[in-house]
């Protein structure tokens, strides 16, 4: 066999799907992936919500996609483009003090906040820069004697020493502890420590002052933390992924749902579709979520019981909801220039305001005050709404995935706390609205096939990281079955529409598959 | 006046260990302590009439067995004495009880779910792989990573050794143990509430986390890898109360020369040309040492009993940040009898147990939240025991002391300090909840000892009322313990050495801390070092 020759099937268009597919496919393998739904994307596509109104529908702001990636697919030439890049945040407040966090510089604070933001920013991208460092590696195992392996960690080690004394003893003060005390021994201002706080927790099971919020913080940053619009929404992305793919041969079948991944004795040789088309493969790739690639399409039955046990374990407990509203004009923020309504605008006014929130999550309740991401891309992209009218897209937490009761009968009630804390933020926003339509994780695990809802696929959380993601023992992308891989946000190094975990996949097959 | 080898601040066990290795070794020491009385918060007090209060710390297990027969306490008068099992009562009226034969626990277990008294063997296996993996470094001082020593990299060396001898799935079983909540431990093994939550009182116990915070399984092992008499996870009484171990230990120092002087903290460390001279006391007296111990606080030394002067800024700022928060509260009951437990009815022996008032992970929970908002817990989460059931000297014939352990209570209630109006509305919540449990129970009471953390950080100098002298964290744990860089017991000033429990290992009655420094103390002077090292029985 001449290498670059197997055929390899991807389940899953999501990006990441997208990603290893691509790279198989440069790499000289017949590529062909099954996506279930019938557009490419996963969590990262556009689609219309209401007559003429267009809305990235889980994923809305690119912060994370590996430059590499885009330079490598050269995804500009398949058609992505950015209708805005580096977008400010600005921490709402109620009465109108709203703190902007402006490039290197943050307004609306004191001068003391100002000095700690400098040297907080600083020492946040530094540390990020260590977790970033690991993004584009295969984890190494540990307790090993392979030289790989070793290297690969004294690759951190080195990393982390590199530092330097005072901050590397930073660093590992910091990094298994809670944001909330990292935010209190700097700043004063609220709504700056809320904002950044939120950082902490965003598409988490954390509140603040949960330990390892630092470490979803550095996460967030680690891939420059610049925050950027797609035009035309998320679904660009993912389309311009999907190009680069096909341009280098790849086969992508969209509306084919994959039904089950076949076994022959102990090896995965191929996947069956719903309509019960049997087709074999020499490897088979899973882009989706572990509890859905191991339990549902693979079956706990051939799995060795400690491996089902532990995938059954892991975390997926979404918690985040999708708000989108088709609005007739564009709601005025108390006390925001309106110039400043198409940045990242967030509803986090303090740290004890998130943390509330994040109460009622631990047992099974959604926020009565919840906190929100909020981007109004029609601002800089007009062309995803009739001319004139406007979208607004929030990120809105915390809605738990297990709701005691069910969603079905709080649906409403909630959307209803979600529009009055808008109303508080942006008076007379309620009488704007259009259309609206409120995804609870219970949504976005029917929609997107992504077990929990969970923007992660498994939660963002130390135990459940780099070689311990999704579960020790398939965190290189390799799994127990033999011909079988994994190439989702499952893996290392997670979600966020960041393509590593798919460009790392598809590597580690290029390089350990053999034949 | 004339000079000492070394002062020891504050008489905890912790000070008394270290100043007793430092005795031992042929140094001529000088202990000094706040309180007429000696012990810290390992102390018996004789607070009503023929009662004895062990007021403070009230159980023993983390006391190393090194230390005590280093120090030969057996000799000095100590006798531990385990006590059988827990029992965590529910609200509905049901139990749970653990007992020292383990068929009968198993039993018990299967009651409420075969498939979790299954899963307890598991659970205790992956607990107690844990606990043998951490214990043989806690009487060891951590090694600095940010150092190119040869001792440090040395230490790091060994502990990686040891780490890697764990094997691949060992090895990422711990990693997930240190950074995961006790609550989603235990989910990985328990599906029953009650279960749950008997074993995850543990993860937070004296900390201002709550169950569902990453980080509290390592607090449950804490409370896990101490043993008596060599059984791992057991824990006893001292005979006389928890301040026959302090006295075991000062007589034992006395008994090497040592001199103890009671009745007057220390008002300032005296630094002179960059190096400690000495102590000048409250009551204006002054005793010279070229190396002086601190028992007390990371933020009672540095912040209260030094000149900021003679300190460098970022270290001042270090020590403001050093995460020392209250979160609990203790009462000290003299009881007229035994009270009834109405889930317990005919299974009375279970009152000599370790009792728990909790039955879910969701109510531990909410009793964090209160602690979040700066108020106690208005349903608090109960850890009692009636010592006298198996140790009748600490009462008079037929009475009983109880002690009941709470859980939350802040270091200061809205942000404002305790009044005693807030302590006693404190006080009642917790004999309401009693009562709730054991109707009858308030008529017992003959006199009641309520501490918050103010009593605490008075009395005893724990600032905020933290039991551990430091929250055990991530970030203050190993060699970041107290602060990054300062984890060798030596302090920023020359001769200036930290010996308490806001150091390696933590807290708890451990006497680890005082040992390691003590043994730091002695190498530095080129002495051959008396104290033990690292693990003698695993």
């Amino acid at each position: 066999m001449i290498r670059g020759s197997r055929s390899i099937q991807i389940i899953g268009a999501g990006h990441n799907g997208l990603v290893c597919a691509a790279y198989l496919a440069r790499a000289g393998h017949q590529v062909t992936v099954f996506e279930a739904s019938s557009q490419v994307g996963g969590a990262a596509i556009t689609r219309e919500f209401a007559p003429g109104f267009k809305v990235s529908a889980a994923a809305h702001l690119v912060y994370m996609l590996d430059p590499g990636i885009e330079k490598e697919l050269d995804l500009a030439s398949h058609g992505l483009e950015y209708a805005r890049t580096g977008l400010q945040t600005i921490s709402l407040s109620e009465a109108g003090d709203h703190v902007r966090f402006n490039g290197d510089d943050v307004d609306g604070v004191s001068e003391g906040d100002r000095e700690a933001m400098r040297e907080y920013r600083r020492k946040m991208q530094h540390f990020a820069g260590i977790i970033g460092g690991l993004h584009n590696r295969v984890p190494a195992r540990l307790g090993t004697t392979d030289r790989p392996d070793l290297l690969e960690l004294a690759r951190l080690a080195f990393n982390i020493r590199r530092l330097g004394k005072n901050d590397m003893r930073e660093f590992l003060r910091i990094a298994g502890i809670n944001i909330y005390d990292v935010l209190q021994e700097l700043f004063e201002n609220d709504a700056l420590k809320g904002a950044l706080g939120l950082d902490g927790t965003l598409g988490t099971m954390l509140g603040t002052r949960s330990n390892n919020s630092v470490f979803c913080a550095l996460h967030r940053y680690s891939n420059g933390g610049r925050y950027q619009l797609p035009k035309g929404g998320m679904g660009t992305v993912s389309n311009a992924l999907a190009n680069a793919a096909r341009a280098f041969g790849a086969e992508i079948h969209t509306a084919r749902p994959v039904n089950r991944i076949l076994m022959d004795f102990d090896r995965a040789t191929g996947v069956e579709l719903q309509s019960g088309e049997q087709i074999e493969a020499d490897l088979v790739v899973s882009g989706a979520d572990p509890k859905t690639t191991f339990l549902k399409l693979l079956g706990a039955q051939n799995l060795e019981a400690g491996f089902a046990h532990k995938i059954s374990n892991i975390r997926t407990r979404g918690n985040v909801a999708k708000l989108h509203l088709a609005l007739g004009s564009v709601p005025d923020f108390t006390g925001l220039d309106p110039a400043l309504s198409a940045e990242r605008l967030v509803i986090a006014p303090s740290l004890q305001y998130v943390e509330q929130a994040f109460n009622h999550a631990k047992y099974g309740e959604h926020s009565r005050r919840p906190v929100m991401e909020i981007s109004i891309p029609t601002l800089d992209d007009p062309g995803l709404a009739p001319a004139g009218k406007h979208v607004l897209s929030a990120n809105v937490q915390w809605a738990p995935r297990e709701l005691k009761g069910g969603w079905s009968a709080a649906h409403e009630a909630f959307t209803e706390s979600v529009m009055n804390t808008l109303e508080r933020f942006a008076p007379g926003i309620c009488s704007q609205v259009m259309h609206r339509e409120l995804l609870t994780p219970q949504d976005i695990e029917s929609e997107f096939r992504i077990e929990g809802g969970h923007w992660h696929h498994a939660e963002l959380a130390l135990d459940q990281s780099m070689m311990m993601r999704p579960v020790p023992g398939t965190a290189q992308y390799k799994t127990p079955v033999d011909g079988l891989w994994i190439c989702g946000a499952g893996c290392h190094p997670g979600g966020g529409v960041m393509g590593s975990a798919g460009r790392n996949a598809a590597r580690a097959i290029i390089e350990r598959s053999g034949t | 006046m004339k000079k000492h080898d070394a002062i020891v601040i504050g008489a905890g066990h912790n000070g008394i260990t270290n100043a007793a290795f430092l005795a031992k070794a042929g140094l001529d020491v000088l202990l000094v302590e706040k309180n007429d009385y000696i012990g810290g918060a390992t102390v018996s007090r004789n607070l009503h009439e023929d009662w004895i209060y062990s007021n403070c710390s009230y159980v023993c297990s983390l006391l190393r067995p090194e230390i005590y027969r280093t120090l030969d306490l057996a000799k000095y008068g100590l006798q531990v004495v385990p006590y059988g099992g827990t029992v965590t009562i529910s609200q509905n009226g049901d139990y749970l009880g653990s007992y020292i034969d383990h068929d009968v626990s198993r039993r018990e277990m299967a009651r409420h779910s075969h498939r979790d008294a299954d899963a307890d063997v598991r659970y205790w296996r992956d607990i107690m792989r844990q606990c043998r993996f951490i214990r043989q470094f806690l009487l060891r001082t951590a090694p600095d990573p940010a150092s190119f020593k040869p001792r440090d990299l040395l230490e790091l060396l060994h502990i990686g050794r040891k780490f890697w001898g764990l094997g691949e799935n060992v090895i990422y079983d711990t990693m997930r143990f240190y950074t995961m909540s006790i609550s989603d431990f235990l989910d990985e093994y328990f599906e029953n509430p009650l279960i749950k939550a008997a074993h995850a009182g543990s993860g937070i116990i004296g900390s201002a986390l709550g169950v569902m915070s990453p980080g509290t399984a390592y607090v449950l092992l804490h409370h896990a890898m101490g043993d008596v008499d060599g059984t791992v996870g057991s824990w006893g009484f001292a005979r006389g109360g928890m301040g026959a171990i302090s006295k075991a230990m000062h007589d034992c120092y006395i008994d090497h020369g040592g001199q103890t002087l009671a009745g007057s903290g220390v008002d300032q460390i005296v630094v002179k040309n960059g190096k400690v001279t000495g102590v000048a006391l409250e009551n204006g007296d002054e005793h010279h040492a070229d190396i002086v111990v601190s028992n007390m606080t990371l933020p009672r030394t540095f912040l209260e009993c030094m000149d900021p002067a003679d300190l460098r800024p970022e270290f001042l700022d270090k020590c403001r940040n050093f995460k020392i928060r209250g979160s609990s509260g203790k009462l000290n009951i003299a009881l007229d009898g035994v009270p009834k437990f109405t889930a317990l009815r005919d299974n009375q022996e279970l009152m000599y147990t370790d009792m728990h008032l909790i039955d879910s992970i969701e109510r531990l929970e909410r009793a964090y939240d209160d602690w979040k908002d700066g108020t106690w817990s208005r349903d608090p989460y109960i850890d009692m025991l009636i010592p006298t059931l198996t140790d009748p000297t600490m009462a008079p014939p037929g009475k009983h002391f109880m002690s009941v352990f709470v859980q939350y209570v802040p270091p200061k209630v809205k942000g404002k300090d305790w009044t005693d109006a807030d302590r006693d509305a404190f006080g009642q919540t917790v004999m309401n909840q009693i009562e709730a449990y054991a109707p009858g129970f308030k008529d017992l009471v003959v006199h009641a000892e309520v501490r918050t953390p103010r009593e605490l950080e008075n009395e005893v100098g724990l600032t905020e009322g933290n039991i551990f002298q430091g929250e055990l964290t991530m970030d203050q744990l190993l060699f970041n313990r107290p602060i990054p860089g300062y984890a060798q017991y030596r302090g920023p000033v020359k001769g200036l050495w930290m010996c308490g429990s806001s150091n390696h290992p933590g807290g708890g009655v451990m006497a680890a801390p005082g040992a390691n420094a003590a043994r730091e103390i002695l190498m530095s002077l080129r002495k051959p070092s008396n104290v033990p090292e690292g693990w003698l029985d695993d």
